[in-house]
């Protein structure tokens, strides 16, 4: 089964993907800020990272960051979920080195379909 | 998508947020705030603007922005926090909290305050940042999400030529060519040419770079905007160009349709077979090679915290206390098998009784929870009631991290709320009065908790102009809550306040009367099995304190024999026993009795015949006495047969089967398997009380205090 991170401060949000990625069949594993999340990412290996951007401890430009930086996986894709949207958030993640964003609210639908581009999991 | 137990999850983590807030505005009031408490409460409000989209909440969503404008213009240094920005953050975290619950229950309610809050953001932005302000007033679309339902539109198939260079950063960025190319395949036929010429000699061969290029042809049912939405994410990471070969009426509609939802595509990075693809991922390949499939079982990130459903905890709690309960069992049938209390297995059993107590413990500390965010809720109160009285009263706390059942910090909102109203509408006087009584102009209503040997205790003072016995008395009077001629001591006017009925605004005021009575109050407390007292002094405040249980589980208990039927008797409430002699007794009254307790009168009843398990009497010298008190009352004592044991208990509820049982309130099952009734005090004080007043509860005192006049 394909692994995704969820990294959010957000209970909701959190849920929020973990029940619409499980519905499409990924494994979805969830951090609560950066640095669980970044530490969640060295134990296992995940086809894809969603994170939110304003979070304690660690943003998730410093887990961006932190996994490019790494030595483990460190070219999976990652994308950035924000309420922000325009041509700004595109560049600013662009530069942050993040894959792909997502804003908020979400459809189920799109979700599933951005995870299922990035990680190359397209049904037939 | 939103569910309701989602919904559920939102609102709770909305709470979690609020609180959050309001301790991070608290601090920002009181000085003590830095550089994260702004971020965190950034982040509060960020995070339930953001989740609040999901679910359509458009006012809160809206309003949580212009909020967040601001705030964020403080996280950046660009605002300098003063009394206004003050005021008006305080506020509008109010009314973010009303904006929540409105959507909780769902009510529609718009806050009253919101319009001219949202205002006063708008122009705190403004101000500081002439171009941020802008944006601040213009409107945030929430982008709800309503599915689009074009139905089955039959797109005439058109052809694209697509030239698709990536570049060494589209591969830094996570991105995979292939997936792209997958991608793109799927919206029709593609035919894919690879453009290998650049790649270099091994020896130049750079493995993170890119050298391959792709030209394609793609002929599908789809428009320009859809294949260009393929590439959304990699744009500026490649050479991209592409051309519709056909003129076909294909509308570049969809994408327009979509564009409010910025949805993604993914891309990749130079060509791979599977050779290169090693190659491709080079230094740390095999090992962070980037084929996603091969993703391991989750390894979960260690949680922090845990949400357990509450009712799980009780059920443990339960079978903990049947446990213990257990163990007693065991311990008394050894004991009757003749097995000498030196036998290894006794010792065995004492081990068996430690460790289930440790679990007894350890169950209960999940159910604790610090009462700092109740305490932070009523920092609200306060300012809210401050500001509709005309008083300036500022709210100290102190041990806030004191940790209660969390039934008891859910319950406890509502009569605490209602004590600190009437703190600051009863209590504190007008900045003048205080002012020409000596005080300084601001009152002080202070909140605090601690653990108090096995019991919480909840402390309201207040520095105001104390209880006015007088007008409480004459109050009491009027309204025939006590007979005229009662002589009440200062103790017992104080409780005249927990009478129903009773209110001692003049004119109700659309603060505290709202209905809800200090009798509520207290019967709120006295049904968590706590106590509440008051202690005033004329020109200096009142005290008003709270004693509660720390679980709502267990019961510190007396066992005792009635009648031969086993009754447990709330430690709380019983000051003493005593074993009397005839003479410490004397008869009032045909049924009346009285008994000497180091000099003063008290009155003596028979437990037995209270409950009707036997007559009034009771033999003078075999009966034993318990002298008990309870909040409503002066001491009164209880005579039983036997007193056989004094021990924890664990409270079975009896409601769900029987119904509430007039002075029992519940039961209990002994070490040896036997179950016992707990006695509910005050009901068996008022069961006893007679009728010739309206006094209740007080008539019992009262009388008493006449007679002790007399003795």
């Amino acid at each position: 089964m394909t692994s995704v991170l969820a990294i959010d401060d957000s209970r909701t949000m959190r849920e929020m993907v973990s029940r619409t990625l499980s519905a499409a069949g990924f494994s979805v594993t969830t951090a609560e800020d950066g640095v669980l999340g970044v530490e969640a990412f060295r134990k296992a290996r995940f086809a894809a990272v969603i994170t939110d951007i304003n979070m304690p401890n660690m943003d998730g430009f410093g887990v961006i960051d932190a996994i490019r930086k790494g030595d483990v996986n460190r070219k999976v894709p990652i994308l950035v979920l924000t309420t922000e949207s325009g041509a700004a958030l595109k560049e600013r993640a662009r530069q942050a080195r993040a894959t792909g964003w997502i804003v908020k609210p979400f459809d189920d639908d799109a979700l599933v379909d951005v995870i299922r581009r990035v990680t190359g999991t397209l049904p037939e | 998508m939103s569910s309701d137990s989602l919904k559920a999850t939102f609102f709770a983590e909305c709470e979690d947020l609020l609180d959050a807030l309001s301790a991070g505005l608290g601090a920002m009031a009181d000085g003590s705030a830095d550089g994260e408490t702004v971020n965190a409460i950034f982040r509060a409000v960020h995070s339930i603007k953001g989740a609040a989209g999901a679910f359509a909440l458009t006012d809160l969503v809206g309003f949580a922005h212009k909020f967040e404008t601001v705030l964020d213009l403080i996280r950046s240094d660009t605002l300098t926090v003063d009394a206004d920005v003050l005021r008006v953050i305080t506020r509008s975290g109010d009314v973010l909290a009303d904006l929540v619950e409105a959507a909780q229950t769902e009510s529609g309610e718009i806050p009253e305050a919101m319009d001219a809050l949202v205002q006063s953001l708008v122009t705190i932005a403004q101000d500081a940042v002439p171009a941020a302000g802008a944006a601040a007033t213009m409107d945030f679309a929430p982008l709800a999400f309503v599915p689009l339902d074009i139905g089955p539109i039959s797109v005439p198939s058109s052809r694209f030529a697509i030239a698709f260079r990536p570049e060494r950063g589209l591969f830094d960025n996570g991105h995979e060519p292939l997936h792209l190319i997958d991608a793109l395949r799927a919206l029709g036929d593609l035919k894919v040419e690879c453009d290998v010429s650049a790649v270099p000699p091994l020896d130049q061969f750079d493995p993170e770079n890119s050298y391959l290029s792709w030209t394609m042809e793609l002929v599908g049912p789809v428009s320009e905007g859809e294949v260009r939405r393929i590439f959304d994410f990699v744009l500026g990471l490649c050479d991209l160009k592409i051309d519709r070969l056909d003129d076909a009426s294909v509308e570049d509609d969809l994408p327009l349709a979509e564009a409010g939802q910025e949805e993604a595509t993914a891309i990749g990075e130079p060509a791979m077979t599977g050779e290169d693809r090693g190659q491709g991922l080079a230094p740390d390949a095999p090992a962070s090679g980037k084929q996603p499939r091969a993703a391991s079982a989750v390894a979960a990130a260690p949680p922090t915290t845990l949400r357990v459903d509450p009712e799980r905890v009780d059920r443990l709690i339960n079978t903990v206390g049947e446990l213990i309960i257990n163990q007693a069992v065991i311990a008394q049938k050894m004991r009757a098998m003749g097995i000498p209390p030196n036998a290894e297995v006794i010792g065995d059993l004492d081990d068996y009784r430690y460790l289930a107590r440790e679990i007894q413990e350890g169950v209960m500390a999940i159910r604790a929870q610090p009462v700092k965010p109740l305490f932070q809720r009523m920092a609200r109160i306060v300012r809210e009631a401050g500001e509709a009285t005309g008083k300036t009263v500022a709210l100290v706390t102190e041990g806030e991290g004191t940790e209660v059942d969390k039934t008891l910090v859910e319950r406890l909102a509502d009569p605490l709320t209602h004590m600190i109203r009437n703190a600051v509408d009863h209590g504190i006087e007008t900045p003048e009065k205080r002012l020409a009584a000596g005080k300084s102009a601001t009152g002080t209503v202070k909140l605090s908790a601690a653990h108090r040997s096995g019991h919480v205790e909840i402390v309201i003072t207040d520095d105001g102009a104390g209880l006015n016995r007088e007008r409480i008395l004459a109050t009491a009077q009027r309204k025939g809550l006590v007979p005229p001629d009662a002589k009440l001591s200062e103790a017992e006017i104080d409780n005249l306040l927990f009478m129903p009925g009773f209110s001692t605004a003049s004119t109700v005021t659309n603060l505290s009367g709202r209905g809800v009575g200090m009798d509520v109050v207290k019967t709120t407390i006295t049904s968590l099995g706590g106590r509440v007292t008051i202690s005033s002094q004329p020109g200096q405040g009142s005290v008003f304190t709270i004693l509660l249980p720390l679980t709502l589980a267990v019961l510190d208990g007396m066992v005792v024999t009635v009648a031969s039927e086993t009754m447990v008797l709330p430690l709380s409430s019983i000051v003493e026993t005593i074993r009397a002699k005839p003479s410490d007794f004397a008869p009032i009254g045909p049924n009346g009795m009285l008994m000497s307790v180091r000099g003063s009168h008290v009155p003596v009843l028979s437990l037995g015949g209270v409950l009707g398990l036997s007559d009034h009497d009771f033999d003078c010298e075999r009966a034993v006495f318990v002298l008990i008190q309870t909040d409503s009352s002066e001491p009164v004592a209880l005579a039983v047969d036997h007193i056989t044991d004094q021990r924890q208990v664990v409270i079975k509820s009896l409601e769900g089967n029987y119904g509430s049982i007039p002075g029992v309130s519940a039961a209990t099952i002994l070490g040896d398997g036997k179950i016992a009734l707990i006695v509910d005090t005050e009901a068996v004080l008022k069961m006893a009380a007679p009728k010739r007043s309206n006094l209740h509860a007080l008539a019992l005192e009262t009388s008493h205090d006449r007679i002790a006049h007399l003795g």
